[in-house]
C-alpha cells in the first residue's frame, strides 16, 4: 500500500466498526486491499474466525453459524462474487440466512490490473440481481452507517452487500 | 451396503446431534427414514453441507454429523482443507461414496476411476480417516466417532439405490425454523 499509515488506520476503523455492528463469525478470502483487516481478524481471540479456500465455501460455512446464532460477515474480493452464486441462491436466500459481505470491489475506479475489469464492471448489478441490496462507501466517513445496515439485514433476514471501492482507502 | 441402509443405520445411532443432510435423495430418504428435528435437509447447494456442518460445529457445542456424497465433495474439495485447519472437536463428516451421482441418474464420479477419498482426505491433513466398508463397520466406526470428542471423517463404501423417493414435503422456512429451535 502506498499510504502505509492511512492504510493501517482505516483498516482498524472498519475492523472496529464490524465489531460494532454486533458482527462475530468471519471468514475470508483475501484482497490486498483488506489484508489490513484479515491481520486483525487473525490475532482477535473474541471472535471465530476462519480463512477459507474459496467464496462459496464461505457461503455455507456462514449459513452454519447463523443457524447456531452467530451474525457472519465475509471479508472478500467482488471476484468471489462470481464464485458465490449458487450458495447465494440456494443457500442464503432460499432458506433467508442472512450474512454480510464486505466486499473490496476491484475494478472500480482506480484499479491498476486490467483483469479485475470485467467483473468489477457488473459488480453492482450481480448484487441487484442476487437480491442482495448493497452499499458503496465511498468514503471512510460512511463507516457510521454500518450498524443500521447489519441491524436490518439480520431483522429482515436478507444478505446485504458493502462495497468498498479503492476511494474508500483514499488510494483515488 | 445401499446409501439408503447406510442412512437408516446413521439415524439410528444418533441421539441429539445435529445433522445437516446433502442436496438431493440423501436429504429426501432421511426424511423418509426419520424426520428429525435436528435434521438440516440442504435441498440446493450442492457442495455445501460440508461447509454448514463446519460453521455450526465452530459456533456451538453439540457435535454436529455432516452427510456429504462423493460427488459433493469433489465438487468443494477445499472444504475438507477448512475443516483439516480448523480441527472442530465436534464435527464428523460421513462421506457416502457410492461412485455416482446418484440424484441425477448415476453418472459416475472420478471415485470410481481414479480418487481415493480417503488418501484425499489424510493429505489435506485430517488425521482420523475411517473407511466403512459395510454396515457392520459403520455402526462401529460411526458409534467410536460420537463417544469421543475428536473430528473425524467416515468415507462409506456404497452401492446403487434403487429405492424411490419423494421430495421433502417441507418448506426451506419450515426446514430451517425447526433447526434453529434445537439450538
Amino acid at each position: 500500500m502506498q499510504k502505509n499509515n492511512d492504510f493501517f488506520v482505516t483498516s482498524k476503523e472498519l475492523y472496529s466498526q464490524l465489531q460494532k455492528a454486533g458482527l462475530n463469525f468471519f471468514t475470508s478470502v483475501p484482497c490486498k486491499l483488506l489484508s489490513g483487516v484479515i491481520n486483525l481478524l487473525e490475532e482477535d481471540r473474541k471472535i471465530i474466525y476462519t480463512p477459507v479456500t474459496r467464496e462459496e465455501e464461505a457461503v455455507g460455512i456462514s449459513a452454519g453459524a447463523y443457524l447456531a446464532g452467530k451474525k457472519p460477515a465475509i471479508i472478500m474480493q467482488n471476484s468471489g462474487l462470481g464464485n458465490s452464486i449458487n450458495a447465494i441462491m440456494s443457500l442464503l436466500n432460499f432458506y433467508e440466512i442472512p450474512v454480510i459481505f464486505i466486499i473490496s470491489h476491484r475494478g472500480s475506479s482506480g484499479e491498476k490490473i486490467s483483469a479485475q475489469i470485467p467483473m468489477g464492471s457488473i459488480t453492482l448489478e450481480l448484487l441487484k440481481t442476487l437480491n442482495i441490496e448493497s452499499f458503496v462507501f465511498t468514503d471512510k466517513a460512511m463507516l457510521g452507517r454500518l450498524e443500521g445496515i447489519v441491524d436490518e439485514a439480520f431483522f429482515t433476514k436478507k444478505s446485504k452487500a458493502i462495497l468498498l471501492p479503492f476511494s474508500f482507502w483514499g488510494l483515488v | 451396503m445401499k446409501r439408503y441402509e447406510a442412512l437408516g443405520l446413521i439415524t439410528d445411532c444418533l441421539g441429539g446431534e445435529l445433522l445437516v443432510s446433502n442436496i438431493g435423495s440423501s436429504s429426501q430418504e432421511l426424511f423418509a427414514i426419520k424426520d428429525r428435528d435436528e435434521n438440516f435437509y440442504m435441498l440446493g447447494s450442492m457442495g455445501m453441507a460440508s461447509s454448514i456442518g463446519l460453521g455450526l460445529a465452530l459456533s456451538q457445542k453439540k457435535k454436529v454429523v455432516a452427510i456429504d456424497g462423493d460427488g459433493s465433495i469433489l465438487m468443494n474439495c477445499g472444504s475438507l482443507a477448512t475443516v483439516a485447519h480448523n480441527k472442530p472437536k465436534n464435527l464428523i463428516l460421513i462421506i457416502i461414496d457410492n461412485k455416482a451421482y446418484g440424484s441425477t441418474g448415476y453418472q459416475k464420479t472420478f471415485t470410481a476411476s481414479c480418487v481415493n477419498l480417503k488418501n484425499v482426505a489424510k493429505g489435506f491433513g485430517i488425521e482420523n480417516v475411517f473407511y466403512a466398508k459395510d454396515k457392520s463397520g459403520l455402526r462401529k466406526i460411526l458409534q467410536g466417532a460420537l463417544s469421543k470428542n475428536k473430528l473425524a471423517i467416515i468415507i462409506v463404501n456404497a452401492g446403487r439405490d434403487d429405492k424411490p423417493v419423494k421430495p421433502v414435503p417441507l418448506t426451506s422456512i419450515q426446514i430451517k425454523e425447526k433447526f434453529m429451535r434445537c439450538l
